[in-house]
Protein backbone atom coordinates (compact mmCIF):
# COMPACT_ATOMS: atom_id res chain seq x y z
CA UNK A 1 0.00 0.00 0.00
CA UNK A 2 1.08 3.39 -0.71
CA UNK A 3 1.86 5.96 1.96
CA UNK A 4 -0.78 8.32 1.76
CA UNK A 5 0.56 10.41 3.65
CA UNK A 6 3.30 11.11 1.27
CA UNK A 7 0.53 13.36 -0.65
CA UNK A 8 1.75 16.32 2.28
CA UNK A 9 4.71 17.11 -0.38
CA UNK A 10 3.25 19.64 -2.63
CA UNK A 11 4.21 21.98 -5.74
CA UNK A 12 5.67 24.49 -4.70
CA UNK A 13 5.35 26.54 -7.72
CA UNK A 14 1.71 26.05 -8.49
CA UNK A 15 1.13 26.78 -4.81
CA UNK A 16 3.22 30.20 -5.15
CA UNK A 17 1.13 30.88 -8.41
CA UNK A 18 -2.07 30.14 -6.31
CA UNK A 19 -1.54 32.64 -3.20
CA UNK A 20 0.37 35.37 -4.90
CA UNK A 21 -2.70 35.51 -7.25
CA UNK A 22 -5.10 35.28 -4.14
CA UNK A 23 -3.04 38.39 -1.86
CA UNK A 24 -3.05 40.48 -4.97
CA UNK A 25 -6.72 40.10 -5.98
CA UNK A 26 -8.40 39.86 -2.54
CA UNK A 27 -6.21 43.15 -1.43
CA UNK A 28 -6.94 45.06 -4.38
CA UNK A 29 -10.77 44.30 -4.57
CA UNK A 30 -11.14 45.65 -0.82
CA UNK A 31 -9.69 48.72 -2.28
CA UNK A 32 -6.45 48.31 -1.44
CA UNK A 33 -2.74 48.28 -2.62
CA UNK A 34 -0.62 47.69 0.58
CA UNK A 35 0.12 44.77 3.00
CA UNK A 36 0.99 45.45 6.72
CA UNK A 37 2.58 42.43 8.17
CA UNK A 38 3.84 41.20 11.83
CA UNK A 39 7.89 39.99 10.99
CA UNK A 40 8.63 37.70 14.02
CA UNK A 41 11.85 36.35 12.60
CA UNK A 42 10.13 32.85 11.95
CA UNK A 43 8.96 30.91 9.17
CA UNK A 44 5.50 31.47 9.01
CA UNK A 45 5.94 34.82 8.34
CA UNK A 46 8.85 35.14 6.84
CA UNK A 47 7.06 32.74 3.88
CA UNK A 48 4.28 35.41 4.17
CA UNK A 49 6.08 38.14 4.01
CA UNK A 50 7.74 36.82 0.66
CA UNK A 51 4.60 35.92 -1.06
CA UNK A 52 3.31 39.89 -0.21
CA UNK A 53 5.75 41.01 -1.38
CA UNK A 54 5.43 39.48 -4.76
CA UNK A 55 1.95 40.34 -4.98
CA UNK A 56 2.18 43.69 -4.43
CA UNK A 57 5.72 44.51 -4.89
CA UNK A 58 7.96 45.28 -1.59
CA UNK A 59 7.04 48.83 -1.47
CA UNK A 60 3.85 48.12 -0.98
CA UNK A 61 4.42 45.56 2.28
CA UNK A 62 5.14 47.28 5.53
CA UNK A 63 6.67 44.49 7.65
CA UNK A 64 6.51 45.36 11.31
CA UNK A 65 8.93 44.02 13.98
CA UNK A 66 7.45 43.88 17.50
CA UNK A 67 10.13 42.46 19.99
CA UNK A 68 9.52 42.31 23.90
CA UNK A 69 12.08 42.57 26.58
CA UNK A 70 12.40 38.42 27.00
CA UNK A 71 12.55 37.71 22.76
CA UNK A 72 15.84 36.46 21.95
CA UNK A 73 17.64 38.50 19.65
CA UNK A 74 18.22 36.02 16.90
CA UNK A 75 14.05 36.36 16.22
CA UNK A 76 14.72 39.73 16.01
CA UNK A 77 17.94 39.39 13.40
CA UNK A 78 16.19 36.28 10.97
CA UNK A 79 13.49 39.11 10.75
CA UNK A 80 16.31 41.41 9.68
CA UNK A 81 17.06 38.92 6.98
CA UNK A 82 13.67 38.76 5.40
CA UNK A 83 13.67 42.33 5.04
CA UNK A 84 17.10 42.28 3.44
CA UNK A 85 15.65 39.27 1.30
CA UNK A 86 12.66 41.32 0.03
CA UNK A 87 13.23 44.68 0.28
CA UNK A 88 10.20 45.87 2.18
CA UNK A 89 9.25 48.71 4.18
CA UNK A 90 10.04 48.13 7.55
CA UNK A 91 9.45 49.54 11.31
CA UNK A 92 10.09 48.38 14.80
CA UNK A 93 7.34 48.90 17.50
CA UNK A 94 8.96 47.61 21.27
CA UNK A 95 6.09 46.27 22.88
CA UNK A 96 7.29 46.19 26.58
CA UNK A 97 6.31 49.93 26.85
CA UNK A 98 2.61 48.98 26.00
CA UNK A 99 2.72 45.39 27.92
CA UNK A 100 4.62 45.75 31.40
CA UNK A 101 2.01 48.53 32.41
CA UNK A 102 -0.76 46.13 32.26
CA UNK A 103 1.75 43.17 33.41
CA UNK A 104 2.00 45.62 36.87
CA UNK A 105 -1.98 46.75 36.92
CA UNK A 106 -2.94 43.06 36.58
CA UNK A 107 -0.24 40.46 36.74
CA UNK A 108 -1.20 37.72 34.92
CA UNK A 109 -0.72 34.30 37.00
CA UNK A 110 0.83 32.31 34.35
CA UNK A 111 2.90 31.99 31.32
CA UNK A 112 0.40 31.13 29.10
CA UNK A 113 -1.86 34.79 30.10
CA UNK A 114 1.04 36.92 29.34
CA UNK A 115 1.89 35.02 26.32
CA UNK A 116 -1.76 35.89 24.81
CA UNK A 117 -1.16 39.36 26.45
CA UNK A 118 1.86 39.74 23.95
CA UNK A 119 0.50 38.65 21.38
CA UNK A 120 -2.70 40.83 21.67
CA UNK A 121 -0.44 43.59 21.68
CA UNK A 122 0.92 42.84 17.96
CA UNK A 123 -2.70 42.60 17.16
CA UNK A 124 -3.21 46.36 18.64
CA UNK A 125 0.39 47.92 16.82
CA UNK A 126 -0.53 45.96 13.00
CA UNK A 127 -3.99 46.53 13.16
CA UNK A 128 -3.53 50.25 14.08
CA UNK A 129 -0.45 50.57 11.24
CA UNK A 130 -3.38 49.15 8.81
CA UNK A 131 -4.85 52.10 9.17
CA UNK A 132 -1.44 54.44 8.96
CA UNK A 133 0.31 52.34 5.86
CA UNK A 134 -3.74 51.56 4.28
CA UNK A 135 -2.66 47.97 4.10
CA UNK A 136 -4.82 44.83 4.90
CA UNK A 137 -2.88 42.76 7.96
CA UNK A 138 -1.68 39.48 6.09
CA UNK A 139 -2.49 36.38 8.69
CA UNK A 140 0.19 33.90 8.99
CA UNK A 141 -1.16 30.99 10.70
CA UNK A 142 -1.06 27.92 8.77
CA UNK A 143 -3.18 24.68 8.87
CA UNK A 144 -2.08 22.68 11.52
CA UNK A 145 -1.64 25.70 13.79
CA UNK A 146 -5.56 26.12 12.83
CA UNK A 147 -6.45 22.85 13.65
CA UNK A 148 -4.97 22.47 16.53
CA UNK A 149 -5.92 26.12 18.02
CA UNK A 150 -2.03 26.86 18.60
CA UNK A 151 -2.94 30.47 18.62
CA UNK A 152 -4.27 33.21 20.41
CA UNK A 153 -7.55 34.54 19.38
CA UNK A 154 -7.73 38.04 18.38
CA UNK A 155 -3.79 38.02 19.00
CA UNK A 156 -1.88 36.28 16.40
CA UNK A 157 -4.80 35.10 14.74
CA UNK A 158 -6.14 38.21 13.90
CA UNK A 159 -5.82 39.21 10.06
CA UNK A 160 -7.40 40.68 7.27
CA UNK A 161 -6.82 37.66 4.74
CA UNK A 162 -4.77 34.33 5.27
CA UNK A 163 -2.44 32.72 2.36
CA UNK A 164 -1.13 29.97 4.75
CA UNK A 165 -4.44 28.88 6.35
CA UNK A 166 -4.22 25.55 4.09
CA UNK A 167 -1.03 24.45 4.53
CA UNK A 168 0.66 22.32 7.32
CA UNK A 169 3.52 23.44 8.80
CA UNK A 170 6.08 20.69 7.28
CA UNK A 171 4.16 22.22 3.95
CA UNK A 172 5.29 25.65 5.00
CA UNK A 173 8.91 24.39 5.14
CA UNK A 174 8.65 23.04 1.69
CA UNK A 175 7.58 26.30 0.32
CA UNK A 176 9.81 27.87 2.64
CA UNK A 177 13.25 26.27 1.17
CA UNK A 178 12.12 26.48 -2.50
CA UNK A 179 11.44 30.50 -2.13
CA UNK A 180 14.73 30.95 -0.82
CA UNK A 181 14.32 31.84 3.11
CA UNK A 182 17.35 31.93 4.48
CA UNK A 183 17.91 28.02 6.31
CA UNK A 184 18.71 29.46 9.28
CA UNK A 185 15.15 30.51 9.55
CA UNK A 186 13.58 27.12 8.03
CA UNK A 187 15.53 25.26 10.04
CA UNK A 188 15.34 26.45 13.28
CA UNK A 189 12.99 24.93 16.14
CA UNK A 190 9.56 26.77 15.73
CA UNK A 191 8.52 28.80 18.51
CA UNK A 192 6.39 31.85 19.25
CA UNK A 193 8.77 32.93 21.60
CA UNK A 194 6.76 34.31 24.10
CA UNK A 195 8.44 33.10 26.98
CA UNK A 196 11.90 32.15 27.40
CA UNK A 197 13.10 28.50 25.94
CA UNK A 198 9.52 28.26 24.49
CA UNK A 199 9.04 26.09 21.52
CA UNK A 200 6.32 24.86 19.59
CA UNK A 201 7.14 21.24 19.83
CA UNK A 202 7.87 21.09 23.29
CA UNK A 203 4.51 23.21 24.40
CA UNK A 204 2.69 20.66 21.81
CA UNK A 205 4.08 17.54 23.15
CA UNK A 206 4.87 15.93 19.42
CA UNK A 207 6.44 16.49 16.60
CA UNK A 208 5.04 19.06 13.19
CA UNK A 209 6.41 15.94 11.36
CA UNK A 210 4.14 13.26 13.48
CA UNK A 211 1.06 15.77 13.81
CA UNK A 212 1.15 16.59 10.11
CA UNK A 213 0.93 13.07 8.26
CA UNK A 214 -1.53 12.35 11.04
CA UNK A 215 -3.73 15.76 10.42
CA UNK A 216 -3.61 15.19 6.48
CA UNK A 217 -5.46 11.34 7.48
CA UNK A 218 -8.06 12.78 9.76
CA UNK A 219 -8.60 15.78 7.92
CA UNK A 220 -8.05 15.45 4.03
CA UNK A 221 -8.13 11.89 3.59
CA UNK A 222 -10.94 11.77 6.30
CA UNK A 223 -9.76 8.67 8.62
CA UNK A 224 -11.83 7.46 11.26
CA UNK A 225 -9.44 7.94 14.31
CA UNK A 226 -9.86 4.24 14.37
CA UNK A 227 -8.20 4.12 10.96
CA UNK A 228 -5.65 6.59 12.06
CA UNK A 229 -4.76 3.59 14.77
CA UNK A 230 -4.40 0.64 12.15
CA UNK A 231 -2.57 3.36 9.70
CA UNK A 232 0.23 2.91 12.85
CA UNK A 233 0.16 5.99 14.89
CA UNK A 234 0.05 5.59 18.67
CA UNK A 235 -4.05 5.36 20.06
CA UNK A 236 -2.93 7.56 22.87
CA UNK A 237 -1.20 10.58 20.14
CA UNK A 238 -4.54 9.91 18.04
CA UNK A 239 -7.28 10.74 20.79
CA UNK A 240 -4.99 13.93 22.42
CA UNK A 241 -4.93 14.93 18.97
CA UNK A 242 -8.93 14.80 18.40
CA UNK A 243 -9.60 16.07 21.54
CA UNK A 244 -7.89 19.08 20.84
CA UNK A 245 -9.37 19.56 17.67
CA UNK A 246 -12.83 19.29 19.26
CA UNK A 247 -11.88 21.39 22.35
CA UNK A 248 -10.34 24.23 20.09
CA UNK A 249 -13.58 24.43 17.06
CA UNK A 250 -14.64 27.73 18.85
CA UNK A 251 -11.28 29.57 17.79
CA UNK A 252 -12.23 28.82 13.98
CA UNK A 253 -15.44 29.84 13.96
CA UNK A 254 -17.40 33.26 14.86
CA UNK A 255 -18.87 33.56 17.78
CA UNK A 256 -22.72 32.12 17.90
CA UNK A 257 -25.73 34.26 17.83
CA UNK A 258 -28.37 33.76 19.42
CA UNK A 259 -31.48 33.55 16.69
CA UNK A 260 -34.23 35.52 17.18
CA UNK A 261 -35.64 37.24 14.21
CA UNK A 262 -36.75 35.38 10.78
CA UNK A 263 -33.23 35.90 9.38
CA UNK A 264 -29.87 36.14 10.99
CA UNK A 265 -26.49 37.68 10.04
CA UNK A 266 -24.19 34.32 9.44
CA UNK A 267 -27.23 31.87 9.40
CA UNK A 268 -29.71 32.93 6.51
CA UNK A 269 -27.95 36.37 5.31
CA UNK A 270 -25.64 35.01 3.24
CA UNK A 271 -23.35 36.92 1.34
CA UNK A 272 -19.44 36.68 0.72
CA UNK A 273 -17.12 39.28 1.53
CA UNK A 274 -16.18 39.45 -2.07
CA UNK A 275 -19.88 40.62 -2.96
CA UNK A 276 -19.51 43.40 -5.58
CA UNK A 277 -16.31 43.06 -6.22
CA UNK B 1 -19.39 23.45 -43.18
CA UNK B 2 -17.23 21.10 -41.76
CA UNK B 3 -14.38 23.89 -40.02
CA UNK B 4 -15.64 26.01 -37.30
CA UNK B 5 -13.56 28.05 -34.89
CA UNK B 6 -14.24 28.31 -31.41
CA UNK B 7 -13.32 31.27 -28.99
CA UNK B 8 -13.17 29.59 -25.62
CA UNK B 9 -13.14 32.72 -23.15
CA UNK B 10 -11.46 31.36 -19.44
CA UNK B 11 -12.91 35.23 -17.74
CA UNK B 12 -12.75 36.72 -14.37
CA UNK B 13 -16.30 37.36 -12.78
CA UNK B 14 -17.71 40.18 -10.33
CA UNK B 15 -19.49 38.44 -7.69
CA UNK B 16 -23.19 40.05 -8.31
CA UNK B 17 -22.60 42.89 -10.75
CA UNK B 18 -23.89 41.85 -13.73
CA UNK B 19 -23.57 45.03 -15.84
CA UNK B 20 -19.79 44.58 -15.14
CA UNK B 21 -19.87 41.55 -16.19
CA UNK B 22 -22.00 42.04 -19.19
CA UNK B 23 -19.64 44.64 -20.50
CA UNK B 24 -16.73 42.22 -20.17
CA UNK B 25 -18.95 39.86 -22.35
CA UNK B 26 -19.29 42.11 -25.11
CA UNK B 27 -15.83 43.02 -24.77
CA UNK B 28 -14.46 39.48 -25.30
CA UNK B 29 -17.01 38.43 -27.60
CA UNK B 30 -15.66 41.38 -29.82
CA UNK B 31 -12.08 40.38 -29.56
CA UNK B 32 -13.29 36.65 -30.32
CA UNK B 33 -15.12 37.87 -33.71
CA UNK B 34 -11.87 39.82 -34.74
CA UNK B 35 -9.62 36.59 -34.16
CA UNK B 36 -12.03 34.78 -36.82
CA UNK B 37 -14.30 33.08 -34.04
CA UNK B 38 -17.64 31.69 -35.30
CA UNK B 39 -19.07 30.46 -31.56
CA UNK B 40 -17.32 31.58 -27.93
CA UNK B 41 -18.16 29.91 -24.91
CA UNK B 42 -17.79 31.33 -21.62
CA UNK B 43 -17.95 29.42 -18.65
CA UNK B 44 -20.50 28.85 -15.66
CA UNK B 45 -21.98 31.43 -14.23
CA UNK B 46 -20.16 34.31 -16.38
CA UNK B 47 -22.82 36.92 -15.99
CA UNK B 48 -22.97 36.92 -12.36
CA UNK B 49 -20.00 35.17 -10.49
CA UNK B 50 -20.13 31.92 -8.48
CA UNK B 51 -20.94 31.70 -5.18
CA UNK B 52 -23.88 33.72 -4.98
CA UNK B 53 -25.50 32.82 -1.86
CA UNK B 54 -28.59 35.19 -1.33
CA UNK B 55 -27.35 37.55 -4.20
CA UNK B 56 -29.38 34.66 -6.84
CA UNK B 57 -32.46 36.18 -6.85
CA UNK B 58 -31.05 39.93 -7.82
CA UNK B 59 -28.76 39.30 -10.03
CA UNK B 60 -31.14 36.50 -11.98
CA UNK B 61 -32.28 37.32 -15.80
CA UNK B 62 -35.38 35.77 -18.05
CA UNK B 63 -33.36 35.06 -21.18
CA UNK B 64 -35.35 36.94 -24.07
CA UNK B 65 -35.25 40.33 -25.54
CA UNK B 66 -37.45 41.94 -22.98
CA UNK B 67 -34.21 41.62 -20.75
CA UNK B 68 -31.98 44.56 -21.22
CA UNK B 69 -29.20 42.24 -20.78
CA UNK B 70 -30.45 39.81 -22.65
CA UNK B 71 -30.64 42.05 -25.50
CA UNK B 72 -27.52 43.36 -25.93
CA UNK B 73 -25.93 40.02 -26.10
CA UNK B 74 -28.55 38.94 -28.76
CA UNK B 75 -27.61 41.98 -30.70
CA UNK B 76 -23.74 40.79 -30.59
CA UNK B 77 -25.09 37.31 -31.09
CA UNK B 78 -26.18 38.06 -35.01
CA UNK B 79 -22.12 37.73 -36.11
CA UNK B 80 -21.00 35.30 -33.73
CA UNK B 81 -22.68 32.56 -31.71
CA UNK B 82 -22.18 32.88 -27.70
CA UNK B 83 -22.84 30.08 -25.20
CA UNK B 84 -22.85 31.96 -21.99
CA UNK B 85 -23.93 31.36 -18.00
CA UNK B 86 -26.65 33.13 -16.07
CA UNK B 87 -29.06 32.75 -13.03
CA UNK B 88 -32.40 32.45 -15.09
CA UNK B 89 -35.47 33.61 -13.16
CA UNK B 90 -38.88 31.54 -13.84
CA UNK B 91 -41.92 32.96 -12.65
CA UNK B 92 -43.05 31.39 -9.73
CA UNK B 93 -39.59 32.32 -8.19
CA UNK B 94 -37.65 29.20 -8.66
CA UNK B 95 -33.94 30.18 -9.69
CA UNK B 96 -31.73 27.90 -12.02
CA UNK B 97 -28.22 27.96 -12.63
CA UNK B 98 -28.37 27.95 -17.09
CA UNK B 99 -26.88 28.16 -19.82
CA UNK B 100 -27.78 30.04 -23.12
CA UNK B 101 -26.59 28.98 -26.54
CA UNK B 102 -27.62 32.44 -28.62
CA UNK B 103 -27.21 32.54 -32.34
CA UNK B 104 -28.18 34.68 -34.95
CA UNK B 105 -30.27 37.49 -32.29
CA UNK B 106 -31.99 33.99 -31.08
CA UNK B 107 -32.21 32.35 -27.83
CA UNK B 108 -31.55 28.46 -30.07
CA UNK B 109 -31.21 26.74 -26.59
CA UNK B 110 -31.27 27.13 -22.38
CA UNK B 111 -29.71 24.36 -20.17
CA UNK B 112 -30.94 24.45 -16.42
CA UNK B 113 -28.06 22.86 -14.23
CA UNK B 114 -29.38 19.25 -13.35
CA UNK B 115 -27.35 18.43 -10.84
CA UNK B 116 -26.49 20.90 -8.05
CA UNK B 117 -23.54 19.65 -6.14
CA UNK B 118 -24.11 20.42 -2.44
CA UNK B 119 -21.60 18.86 -0.36
CA UNK B 120 -17.91 19.66 0.68
CA UNK B 121 -17.39 23.12 -0.48
CA UNK B 122 -20.44 23.56 -2.40
CA UNK B 123 -23.97 24.66 -1.39
CA UNK B 124 -25.76 25.03 -4.86
CA UNK B 125 -28.83 23.11 -3.60
CA UNK B 126 -29.70 25.59 -0.77
CA UNK B 127 -30.10 28.19 -3.49
CA UNK B 128 -30.75 27.03 -6.38
CA UNK B 129 -33.75 24.43 -7.98
CA UNK B 130 -32.97 21.36 -10.29
CA UNK B 131 -33.39 21.70 -14.13
CA UNK B 132 -34.68 18.48 -15.28
CA UNK B 133 -34.25 17.99 -19.01
CA UNK B 134 -31.24 17.01 -20.90
CA UNK B 135 -31.10 17.91 -24.71
CA UNK B 136 -29.42 18.29 -27.65
CA UNK B 137 -30.16 21.39 -29.96
CA UNK B 138 -29.66 22.39 -33.57
CA UNK B 139 -26.99 24.99 -34.25
CA UNK B 140 -26.16 26.36 -37.60
CA UNK B 141 -23.07 24.10 -37.29
CA UNK B 142 -24.62 20.61 -36.56
CA UNK B 143 -26.72 19.48 -33.40
CA UNK B 144 -24.41 20.45 -30.28
CA UNK B 145 -25.41 20.24 -26.31
CA UNK B 146 -24.54 22.03 -23.04
CA UNK B 147 -23.50 20.55 -19.69
CA UNK B 148 -23.11 22.86 -16.88
CA UNK B 149 -20.14 21.89 -14.36
CA UNK B 150 -21.52 18.65 -12.36
CA UNK B 151 -23.70 17.45 -14.81
CA UNK B 152 -21.00 16.00 -16.47
CA UNK B 153 -19.21 14.73 -13.15
CA UNK B 154 -22.11 12.37 -13.75
CA UNK B 155 -22.04 9.80 -16.48
CA UNK B 156 -25.60 10.00 -18.05
CA UNK B 157 -26.03 13.73 -19.24
CA UNK B 158 -23.13 13.46 -22.29
CA UNK B 159 -24.50 9.96 -22.57
CA UNK B 160 -28.24 11.51 -22.97
CA UNK B 161 -26.73 14.27 -25.21
CA UNK B 162 -24.73 11.66 -27.49
CA UNK B 163 -28.14 9.61 -28.09
CA UNK B 164 -29.32 12.71 -28.79
CA UNK B 165 -27.40 13.54 -31.62
CA UNK B 166 -25.37 15.88 -30.32
CA UNK B 167 -21.83 15.82 -32.12
CA UNK B 168 -20.20 18.87 -29.98
CA UNK B 169 -20.60 19.06 -26.26
CA UNK B 170 -19.96 22.32 -24.73
CA UNK B 171 -19.24 22.12 -20.89
CA UNK B 172 -18.91 25.22 -18.94
CA UNK B 173 -17.45 25.41 -15.31
CA UNK B 174 -17.13 27.43 -12.43
CA UNK B 175 -14.67 24.51 -10.47
CA UNK B 176 -12.76 26.01 -7.80
CA UNK B 177 -9.58 24.57 -7.54
CA UNK B 178 -8.55 21.44 -5.09
CA UNK B 179 -6.03 18.82 -4.34
CA UNK B 180 -2.70 20.52 -4.64
CA UNK B 181 -0.33 17.51 -4.32
CA UNK B 182 3.30 17.08 -5.89
CA UNK B 183 1.45 17.18 -9.61
CA UNK B 184 1.72 20.39 -11.38
CA UNK B 185 -2.23 20.99 -11.98
CA UNK B 186 -4.55 20.56 -9.58
CA UNK B 187 -6.04 17.31 -8.65
CA UNK B 188 -10.15 19.15 -9.57
CA UNK B 189 -8.13 19.97 -13.07
CA UNK B 190 -6.47 16.83 -13.78
CA UNK B 191 -10.00 14.77 -13.08
CA UNK B 192 -12.16 16.94 -15.06
CA UNK B 193 -9.83 17.19 -18.05
CA UNK B 194 -9.37 13.12 -17.62
CA UNK B 195 -13.10 12.91 -17.54
CA UNK B 196 -13.73 15.01 -20.72
CA UNK B 197 -11.00 13.18 -22.83
CA UNK B 198 -12.87 9.85 -21.89
CA UNK B 199 -16.19 11.58 -22.96
CA UNK B 200 -14.70 12.50 -26.23
CA UNK B 201 -13.23 8.81 -26.68
CA UNK B 202 -15.91 6.79 -26.02
CA UNK B 203 -18.74 8.94 -27.73
CA UNK B 204 -16.24 9.73 -30.75
CA UNK B 205 -17.85 13.43 -30.05
CA UNK B 206 -15.68 16.92 -29.55
CA UNK B 207 -15.67 17.99 -25.85
CA UNK B 208 -15.61 22.02 -25.77
CA UNK B 209 -14.69 23.14 -21.62
CA UNK B 210 -14.59 26.51 -20.39
CA UNK B 211 -13.61 27.30 -16.72
CA UNK B 212 -13.65 30.44 -15.21
CA UNK B 213 -10.60 32.09 -13.18
CA UNK B 214 -9.87 34.21 -10.67
CA UNK B 215 -11.18 34.04 -6.87
CA UNK B 216 -14.07 34.25 -4.48
CA UNK B 217 -13.26 34.53 -1.06
CA UNK B 218 -10.25 32.20 -1.15
CA UNK B 219 -11.69 29.58 -3.66
CA UNK B 220 -9.36 29.77 -6.67
CA UNK B 221 -10.78 29.01 -10.23
CA UNK B 222 -8.00 27.10 -12.51
CA UNK B 223 -8.84 28.34 -15.71
CA UNK B 224 -7.45 25.50 -18.44
CA UNK B 225 -10.10 25.51 -20.90
CA UNK B 226 -9.69 22.39 -23.29
CA UNK B 227 -10.93 20.69 -26.58
CA UNK B 228 -10.81 17.03 -27.44
CA UNK B 229 -11.59 15.65 -30.98
CA UNK B 230 -13.41 12.72 -31.10
CA UNK B 231 -9.98 10.47 -31.31
CA UNK B 232 -9.80 12.24 -27.77
CA UNK B 233 -6.64 14.24 -28.65
CA UNK B 234 -6.25 17.50 -26.61
CA UNK B 235 -6.57 20.20 -29.86
CA UNK B 236 -6.67 23.16 -27.36
CA UNK B 237 -5.78 23.89 -23.79
CA UNK B 238 -5.94 27.53 -22.35
CA UNK B 239 -3.60 28.38 -19.44
CA UNK B 240 -4.15 27.50 -15.75
CA UNK B 241 -5.43 30.10 -13.21
CA UNK B 242 -5.23 33.34 -15.91
CA UNK B 243 -8.00 35.19 -18.27
CA UNK B 244 -7.31 33.98 -21.54
CA UNK B 245 -9.03 33.98 -24.67
CA UNK B 246 -8.47 30.27 -27.04
CA UNK B 247 -8.91 29.99 -30.41
CA UNK B 248 -9.25 26.86 -32.22
CA UNK B 249 -10.53 25.41 -35.11
CA UNK B 250 -12.51 22.31 -35.51
CA UNK B 251 -12.79 19.94 -38.74
CA UNK B 252 -16.26 18.80 -37.68
CA UNK B 253 -15.47 15.93 -40.84
CA UNK B 254 -13.26 14.31 -37.73
CA UNK B 255 -16.45 12.67 -36.50
CA UNK B 256 -16.78 10.80 -40.39
CA UNK B 257 -13.73 9.66 -39.84
CA UNK B 258 -13.16 8.35 -36.12
CA UNK B 259 -16.69 7.12 -36.45
CA UNK B 260 -16.23 5.39 -39.80
CA UNK B 261 -13.05 3.96 -37.58
CA UNK B 262 -14.47 3.31 -34.18
CA UNK B 263 -18.63 2.54 -35.00
CA UNK B 264 -18.99 3.22 -30.84
CA UNK B 265 -22.51 4.96 -31.89
CA UNK B 266 -23.44 2.67 -34.58
CA UNK B 267 -23.23 -0.31 -32.28
CA UNK B 268 -24.90 1.54 -28.91
CA UNK B 269 -27.86 -0.78 -27.81
CA UNK B 270 -29.87 1.47 -26.53
CA UNK B 271 -33.41 -0.49 -26.13
CA UNK B 272 -31.40 -2.58 -24.24
CA UNK B 273 -29.90 0.09 -22.20
CA UNK B 274 -33.41 1.10 -21.63
CA UNK B 275 -34.87 -2.21 -20.56
CA UNK B 276 -32.24 -3.04 -18.56
CA UNK B 277 -32.89 0.79 -16.92
CA UNK B 278 -36.19 -0.20 -16.65
CA UNK B 279 -35.03 -3.34 -14.62
CA UNK B 280 -33.20 -2.23 -12.49
CA UNK B 281 -35.56 1.11 -11.81
CA UNK B 282 -38.22 -1.70 -11.01
CA UNK B 283 -35.75 -3.08 -7.73
CA UNK B 284 -36.06 0.02 -5.54
CA UNK B 285 -32.80 -1.91 -3.68
CA UNK B 286 -30.36 -0.28 -6.18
Amino acid sequence: MSDPTQSLEIHTDLAQQILVGFLHTEVTRAGFERLVIGLSGGVDSALACFLAAKALGPDNVLAVRMPYTTSTPESYEHAGLVLAATGVRELTVPIAPMADPLFELVPPSDLVRRGNILARMRMIVLFDQSAAFHGLVVGTGNKTELLLGYTTLFGDSACALNPLGDLYKTQVWQMARAIGIPEVIVAKPPSADLWAGQTDEGELGFTYAEVDRLLYLLVDERYSPQACVQAGFPRQFVERVVERIRRSQFKRVPPPIAKLSDRTVGYDFLYLRDWGT
Amino acid sequence: MPLITLGLAQVNTRLGDVQANLEKHLEWIGEARRGGADLVVFPELSLTGYVLQDLAESVALRPNRDDPVFRRLLTASKSIDIMLGFVEAERRQRFYIAAAYLSRGEVIHVHRKVYLPTYGLFDEGRFFAWGDHIQAFETRFGRFGMLICEDFWHASPPYLLWLDGADVLLFASASPGRGLHSEPRLASARWVEQINQAYASLFTTFVVHTNRVGFEDGLSFWGGATVFDPDGTLLARGPYHQEALTLVQIDLDQLHRTRARLPLLRDERTALVQRELGRILAHESH
